[in-house]
């Protein structure tokens, strides 16, 4: 780590207002050459207004950067790349049929009278891969057939070629499997070494943890702390950015577990899950951790029937169930998608419309709906749950995501569900929200409903669960009260068993890997 | 629960939404509701001016002139009514106008063999379910996208009509037929009903479908299905049979279409279909339906097959000629879809 002279970027006093919010205030923030600087925050703190400003998307209304020295003031994306500052979103803007040299070379072709110059690029491309760390990528191969993994290394190679002094990376891992994001992880730390300067932005601390140098928390458009990542904990951090105390963030409810209501025995998809077995009493709050790509969506999928089954058996309060979507709901099973827009809601409808989509039945007479007696059921939910919305009829896409969270929620209660399926409940909500969900979910267990909490968040885990599974390669590899676990060995659990027989393949390319773990079964 | 003050801190934490959140409520009703309804009126204003210019002119705002438009306006209007809940739900039906016009054979057939009037009715109405049937099990059972099903269909459908015909329109004795003859005339027998049958039966079917599509469960599905085919499973829906449903009743739409298009012509004909489906297509996408699915309304696709209505007729009366009103309503469809992208956009932005 060489940090000497002055920082590669100062932003200095931004300030930025949206009509009459104020979305950064007075925020000054630095990265050196050969530092990896975790910016992180809520959402809205104002993290991606920041960025936007570095990338030259927005203009600050007052303040000042400086990069390698030199004032810049990008007046676009496209300036902001030819000085050097490179963005690399969760989302990746690839040409998927173009080659990986077209594409790092895109907007930077090498050129002599509007004729390619392949025999001068090449070796540019092949240096930056090398620089990566990932020579082994062929140059012509095409982009759609590398995987998300590959791609993003295309990204960064093509910051490379433009000369990126200040690299930002913006949620990169959400869509990586565990591999990936180790392999991620080692490209950073090679960027690092070549005195370039690294901003990290992540929801998982646990990252920052791994990779981070320093940090600066954003919260409400402030700076709320800053410093090195050496002498903090991860709560204090979560104190920082959301300005409240650790005990505040999950709040409990007590409840008692009482008998078994659903028994998974045996229980396998097509891929995953391999052979999974477990029993949830009445009553208890059951999570299951486990890295990306383990296998814990999977298997609530195929709980619920809306992944095919090969066998296995569920059943509820001792009565087999169907594998449908519809056979579920029947039996009183509720399942919350972690993909709130492609799958939980159907975003341009009504929250009266999710809400009750799988139960209209009281609200209805020989197909015919009673509108207002469903308008004041709804209303009843939405005050129940803490929804914020002006009225029933607002479309779910102009809520916030924690309020469609919300509704989702509310939906699987008012179909009156006692075992619910909850999919990364948490995820992309402000932490408020996320607060209201654990109180809930401790309302529910308390109300003797089951639940089953999927979470790649291990400290809501242990903090609100009565149990925890650990799944990895599609397996139930050790279920323990929530007592015996702690935040190192439940991450080991998951990252151990993942490891070991993963060296050649990912767990998400890995087709067939599934027979040849078993013996890593429990 | 209104409690603006709660909403406004929500949207306070993007400033993008505070924005939206103020104009979105009479932004939507102009778009999604009045925008058709709006667009129908310059449109028929334009021609009414255009024809008060003209030396011989002023026939155009004539009630005489109503009549004929709401006649040609029917024509179109009840095909897309059932291509409003397809489109609604998701969906394409490229074989409508062949589903119509073998509808309109199917009755003329029977027509020309001996049934009753109620009874060859029955029989083109239940072809349309029929074909509707088979586009909607087709398209579930194969998974293919049910452009390329309809597209299929329509070659089949047309096909059959052709078979059944002996490769020429059926024309079976007036007498067989007089009852339903004045069905789609210009000036209705009893004068005091002052538009045709046709039209009157317009209005009910339209009733029906917007209190389905408001009251009806199944027409919730239907905008589930459209808005998020994931989420409809999600919720237990049953997503295939909802899906073999809208194709039916988009077929029963079709097969009253055909009795229109036999009323009119005086025959059935295999081929009377031809081109007819994007004139329907086009209405529905006017009107605001999204072909992307989950938006679309009665209204709006009665607006936007009457802005066709108004172009056709409106034409004939200034004589100009076929070729510039296919490029104005070529026009008027870029035009509206453009709007429904923008407004799309916009959406997308605020959220």
């Amino acid at each position: 780590m060489t940090q000497s002279g002055e920082p590669l970027l100062v932003m200095q006093r931004i300030s930025k207002r949206f009509g009459a919010t104020q979305a950064l205030a007075d925020v000054s923030f630095s990265v050196r050459g050969g530092e990896v600087m975790a910016l992180v925050g809520e959402n809205g703190a104002g993290k991606s207004t920041l960025m936007k400003i570095l990338s030259g998307a927005h203009r600050p209304d007052a303040g000042e950067i400086r990069v390698a020295g030199r004032k810049f003031t990008p007046g676009s994306p496209q300036q902001a790349r030819d000085a050097g500052v490179a963005m690399i979103y969760q989302e990746l803007n690839l040409a998927p049929d173009l080659s990986v040299e077209d594409n790092i070379m895109l907007g930077r072709e090498a050129s002599r009278f509007g004729c390619l110059l392949r025999g001068r690029q090449r070796p540019r491309v092949e240096e930056a891969l090398d620089l990566l760390g990932h020579g082994e990528l062929r140059p012509d191969a095409p982009v759609r057939s590398l995987s998300v993994g590959a791609q993003q290394l295309v990204e960064i190679a093509r910051a490379l070629v433009h000369d990126a002094k200040v690299i930002v990376f913006d949620e990169p891992t959400s869509s990586l499997t565990g591999h990936d994001v180790e392999h991620l992880f080692a490209v950073i730390r090679r960027l690092r070494a070549t005195g370039r300067a690294i901003v990290y932005i992540s929801h998982f601390l646990d990252e920052v943890r791994q990779l981070c140098d320093r940090y600066t928390v954003l919260r409400d458009g402030r700076v709320a702390g800053a410093g090195s990542l050496a002498g903090v904990t991860e709560p204090e951090i979560v104190a920082l950015m959301v300005g409240r105390s650790v005990e505040e963030l999950f709040p409990t409810v007590p409840h008692t577990p009482g008998d078994v209501l659903l028994l998974i025995d045996g229980l396998c998809g097509n891929r995953f899950p391999v052979d999974a077995g477990v029993e949830i009493r009445r009553g208890e709050i059951f999570g299951v951790f486990g890295l990306v790509g383990a296998g814990r969506t999977e298997l609530l999928r195929c709980i619920f029937g809306l992944d095919a089954v090969k066998s296995g058996r569920v059943r509820v309060a001792d009565v087999p169930l169907a594998p449908t979507p519809r056979a579920a709901i029947a039996k009183g099973l509720g399942f919350v998608s972690e993909d709130r827009k492609g799958e939980g809601l159907a975003q341009d409808r009504s929250i009266a419309d999710n809400l009750t989509y799988s139960r209209l039945r009281p609200y209805s007479t020989l197909g015919w709906l009673r509108l207002g007696q469903r308008r004041a059921a709804v209303q009843d939910w939405m005050t129940r749950l803490q929804v914020k919305a002006q009225s029933p009829e607002q479309e779910i896409a102009s809520l916030s995501g924690g309020n469609q969270q919300k509704v989702a929620i509310a939906r699987v209660l008012h179909q009156d569900a006692h075992v619910l399926l909850l999919d990364e409940p948490t995820r992309g909500i402000d932490v408020a929200t996320k607060a209201d969900i654990y109180r809930l979910i401790g309302q529910l267990a308390a109300e003797g409903r089951s639940v089953i909490f999927v979470s790649s968040y291990c400290h809501e885990l242990l903090a609100v669960c009565d149990r925890i599974a650990v799944m990895s390669r599609g397996r139930v590899t050790a279920v323990r009260a929530v007592n015996d676990w702690n935040d190192k060995s439940i991450m080991a659990a998951a990252i151990d068993v993942e490891d070991k027989p993963a060296a050649h393949s990912t767990a998400h390319s890995a087709t067939v890997d599934a027979n040849t773990s078993a013996e890593s079964g429990g | 629960m209104n409690d603006t003050s709660s909403t406004n801190r929500e949207a306070s934490n993007d400033p993008a939404s505070l924005a939206a959140g103020e104009r979105s409520g009479a932004w939507r009703l102009v778009n999604t509701t009045l925008g058709p309804l709006l667009a129908l009126a310059i449109v028929w204003l334009v021609f009414a001016g255009l024809d008060l210019a003209r030396a011989e002119g002023g026939n155009f705002s004539k009630p005489r002139s109503f009549q004929v438009l709401a006649r040609n306006t029917a024509s179109v209007a009840v095909p897309a009514l059932g291509m409003t809940i397809i489109i609604i739900a998701g969906g394409i039906d490229l074989s409508m106008g062949a589903a119509m016009a073998l509808a309109a054979t199917v009755g003329a057939y029977g027509f020309a063999n001996g049934c009753a009037p109620t009874e060859a009715m029955a029989l083109a109405v239940a072809t349309g379910i029929a074909a509707g049937t088979i586009n909607g099990a087709l398209i579930g059972a194969l998974r293919i996208v049910p452009f390329i099903v309809t597209l299929g269909t329509m070659m089949i459908f047309q096909g059959a009509g052709r078979w059944l015909a002996g490769d020429t329109p059926i024309r079976p004795p007036r007498a067989s037929f007089a009852v339903i003859a004045d069905f789609q005339s210009q000036y209705p027998d009893p004068a005091w009903q002052v538009f045709s049958t046709g039209v009157w039966v317009m209005l009910l079917l339209s009733i029906a479908v917007s209190l389905v599509l408001r009251y009806g469960v199944f027409g919730r599905y239907v905008f589930a299905l459209g808005s998020n085919e994931a989420t409809a499973r999600l919720c237990g829906i049953n997503v295939p049979w909802t899906r073999v449903a809208v194709y039916a009743i988009g077929g029963m739409f079709a097969g009253v279409a055909g009795i229109y298009q036999f009323a009119a012509l005086g025959q059935g004909d295999p081929m009377g279909g031809v081109g007819k489906e994007l004139r329907i297509i086009a209405a529905v996408v006017v009107g605001g339906g999204s072909l992307s699915g989950g938006r679309g309304s009665v209204l709006g696709t009665l607006s936007g097959a009457a802005i066709m209505a108004v172009i056709d007729h409106g034409s004939t009366m200034l004589s100009i000629g076929d070729m510039y009103q296919d490029i104005l309503i070529g026009a008027i469809i870029i035009a509206a879809v453009a709007l429904d992208q923008y407004r799309q956009r916009r959406m997308a932005n605020s959220a």
